[in-house]
């Protein structure tokens, strides 16, 4: 058995170029203000997950934590910085071994309507990576399919049938059925439930913690409601504008936040049990990941700022047992 | 109950489309009022019709669908039965609306200033500087910095957030006395979600001003509305004061929904969740729309319950209401 973390990140980071086109540079000579953008999603992030851990991934718009999502799903090459799966650099495997170690992280994405293909049907889409990948041996298509599809919940009399027929929460399950389908062992989930109603969602996220138990799973849970995170996550993690702000076990981060921002976050949260109050209001605007502000990202908004959070980056830092916060009030 | 008239009063409402397929019943027998200044948050999911609602007392309900019944009452008339002059004269200026995305309101190719001082002039004889400096001072009560340079700017140069405050700034030019919000703050960030909250409770305290909130988040109307409405396959199947609904929930529906929202579950634990999905609202079979999801469903639920007030300012529609204090959510 391998004690270490099952995913480590050291200092990710992905940086977006929007380089100037022929055009562009005529127009840059001539004076005109064009320039290129630079937008740095993700800025030297480092993260380790543990086997059987539910990571909780939050922050809001522009805070690079799908790019993040990505990244660990293989779909989005980082620019800078290694991904380690247990212990060893994704870059540095080749072959069967890379293509072995790309189907044990799956995704799950947000939009039940775009991430399935609509021409193929139920069978065809979560039957088709395990065929290619040779999993099958031995199994029968069809009840490997079958199977796949039951432990999603879903019926498979419906497998002949295409996306469209069924419901936003049903398409949600064949999405995960897809995922699983490769025996994966870690699962990233960006924004699972955001798409889907109240009733629906309740039933897709007790369908992943059930999957979690019996298939052992690890998750990297992206979202920006703070409410599922904190039901389902064991530990979360805070960004704002492509860093990491905080990082702390579930209930340390809803009982003792440490971050400004993560307080500000908490505090902004509608909840059913607050009646009739005032909202209470976090200022300003999220400041555009093209341009972030110097110092600390989020002193523009900060109540607490001072002089140095202008000028310097605050680093991220054990505060309390298993609590890091990236703010220079802990100085 | 208020001595004043309510702003609005809905009774019986029915909005059908009548598409191939067959009729659709979007709103079906819909009735609830709104006092002066007060919030009424109207909560469902998907295809409960709450929308459609709110698009049937601003008029904005096209066709295959039509009001096929029942009465909107707004400061003594109904339009359900103005004619389209008449509720364009009332449309943007008494009652507005605002949508989930801003975009529906703003026209892209516009400045902010063109479409505001158009906005003003459409329901008031002004002049055109007066309708700027109108203009200018709606958009500082929505809290938009400098508002003398964002009128000079086109819609794609602001921020989500800050498009859906120029649409409620456009919503509150005349100070209409009721305003229609169709899931205003759905689309926004939290930290930005809070702030439009705690700008519109102000608006809402200071101007008088009645509202509708139409939402599926049940956390959002629980610290803004006074009162809720719970739709389900186009009926309200549960109404009353806010604290009331969400603290004691009578309505299995409204009980499962509350039930279902995370924070209200023991973390890590199974979240109670309703079976099944919404029914489509093609074919509804006869009876209680919920009832096949339904944990207390019966023989008797065959037959079509009624709205009926049940406890002092509860009005529930079910047989078998949770009326134990025991069993609150």
């Amino acid at each position: 058995m391998n004690a270490g973390p099952m995913l480590e990140l050291r200092d990710i980071t992905r940086r977006f170029e929007k380089k100037l086109d022929f055009a562009g540079r005529i127009a840059q000579r001539l004076g005109a203000p064009v320039r290129e953008e630079i937008v740095h999603a993700v800025d030297r992030v480092n993260l380790t997950v543990r086997k059987g851990e539910v990571v909780g991934l939050v922050g809001e718009s522009g805070c690079g934590k799908s790019t993040l999502g990505r990244m660990v799903a293989g779909i989005l090459p980082p620019t800078e910085g290694a991904i380690l799966r247990d212990g060893r650099d994704i870059k540095a495997l080749t072959g069967a071994e890379a293509r072995q170690m790309k189907l044990r992280t799956q995704m799950i994405f947000q939009d039940p309507y775009a991430s399935l293909n609509p021409r193929m049907r139920v069978q065809d889409i979560v039957g088709e990576a395990p065929r290619v990948h040779g999993l099958l041996e031995g199994t029968a298509f069809d009840d490997y399919v079958d199977e796949q599809m039951r432990r999603a919940g879903l019926d498979p009399g419906f497998k002949r049938r295409y996306p469209h027929q069924f419901s936003g929460g049903q398409r949600q399950r064949i999405g995960i059925a897809r995922a699983l389908a490769v025996k994966p062992d870690f699962i990233v989930c960006d924004e699972a439930v955001a798409a889907l109603d109240v009733s629906i969602q309740a039933q897709i996220l007790n369908l992943f913690m059930r999957l979690r138990r019996e298939l052992d799973l690890t998750y990297l849970f992206i979202s920006h409601d703070l409410g599922v995170v904190e039901h389902l996550s064991d530990r979360v993690v805070i960004m704002y504008l492509g860093r990491v702000v905080e990082e702390a076990d579930t209930e340390t981060v809803f009982r003792r936040p440490n971050h400004p921002y993560t307080r500000s976050l908490l505090d902004s949260v509608p909840r059913i049990e607050n009646r009739k109050r005032a909202f209470s209001v976090v200022k300003g605007e999220i400041p555009s990941p093209i341009n972030p502000p110097a110092g600390c990202h989020f002193h523009p908004r900060c109540p607490m700022a001072m002089e140095r959070c202008r000028v310097e980056v605050p680093k991220l830092r054990e505060v309390a047992p298993g609590q890091r916060s990236a703010c220079h009030l802990n100085d | 109950m208020s001595m004043t008239a309510p702003t609005l009063e809905v009774r019986d409402l029915q909005t059908h489309f009548f598409t191939r397929a067959g009729v659709v019943k979007a709103v079906d027998g819909v009735s609830f009022s709104v006092g002066r200044g007060k919030v009424m948050g109207l909560v469902g999911e998907s295809g409960s019709g709450k929308s459609v609602t709110g698009f049937s007392i601003i008029g904005l309900v096209d066709p295959p669908g039509r009001i096929a019944g029942g009465s909107i009452l707004f400061q003594g008339r109904d339009l359900a039965r103005l004619s389209e002059e008449e509720m364009r004269d009332l449309r943007g200026n008494r009652i507005a609306m605002i949508f989930q995305d801003p975009m529906m309101t703003l026209n892209p190719v516009l400045r902010i200033d063109t479409q505001m001082i158009e906005t003003v002039l459409a329901h008031k004889k002004v002049s055109a500087e007066e309708a700027r400096q109108r203009a200018r001072d709606t958009l500082g009560m929505v809290g938009i910095p400098s508002p003398d340079e964002r009128l000079k700017a086109y819609p794609h140069q602001f921020s989500g957030g800050m498009r859906q405050r120029v649409a409620i700034a456009i919503a509150l030019l005349h100070e209409p006395q009721l305003i229609i919000a169709d899931e205003p703050t759905t689309a926004l960030d939290v930290t930005i979600q809070g702030q439009i909250l705690a700008e519109v409770q102000k608006l809402c305290a200071t101007t008088g001003t009645s509202m509708i909130w139409i939402t599926h988040d049940l956390s959002v109307v629980a610290g803004l509305a006074d009162d809720i409405a719970v739709m389900y396959a186009g009926r309200i199947v549960e109404k009353g004061a806010v604290g009331e609904v969400l603290d004691h929930p009578l309505h299995p529906y409204t009980h499962g929904l509350i039930g279902s929202v995370p924070s209200r579950n023991k973390r890590g634990e199974a979240l109670r969740q309703i079976p099944g999905m919404t029914p489509s609202l093609l074919n509804l079979p006869p009876g209680c729309a919920f009832r096949a999801r339904c944990p207390r469903a019966s023989e008797s639920c065959l037959a079509e319950p009624v709205m009926a007030e049940i406890l002092p300012g509860r009005d529930v529609r079910c047989i078998h209401p949770h009326l134990d204090a025991s069993e609150a959510a």
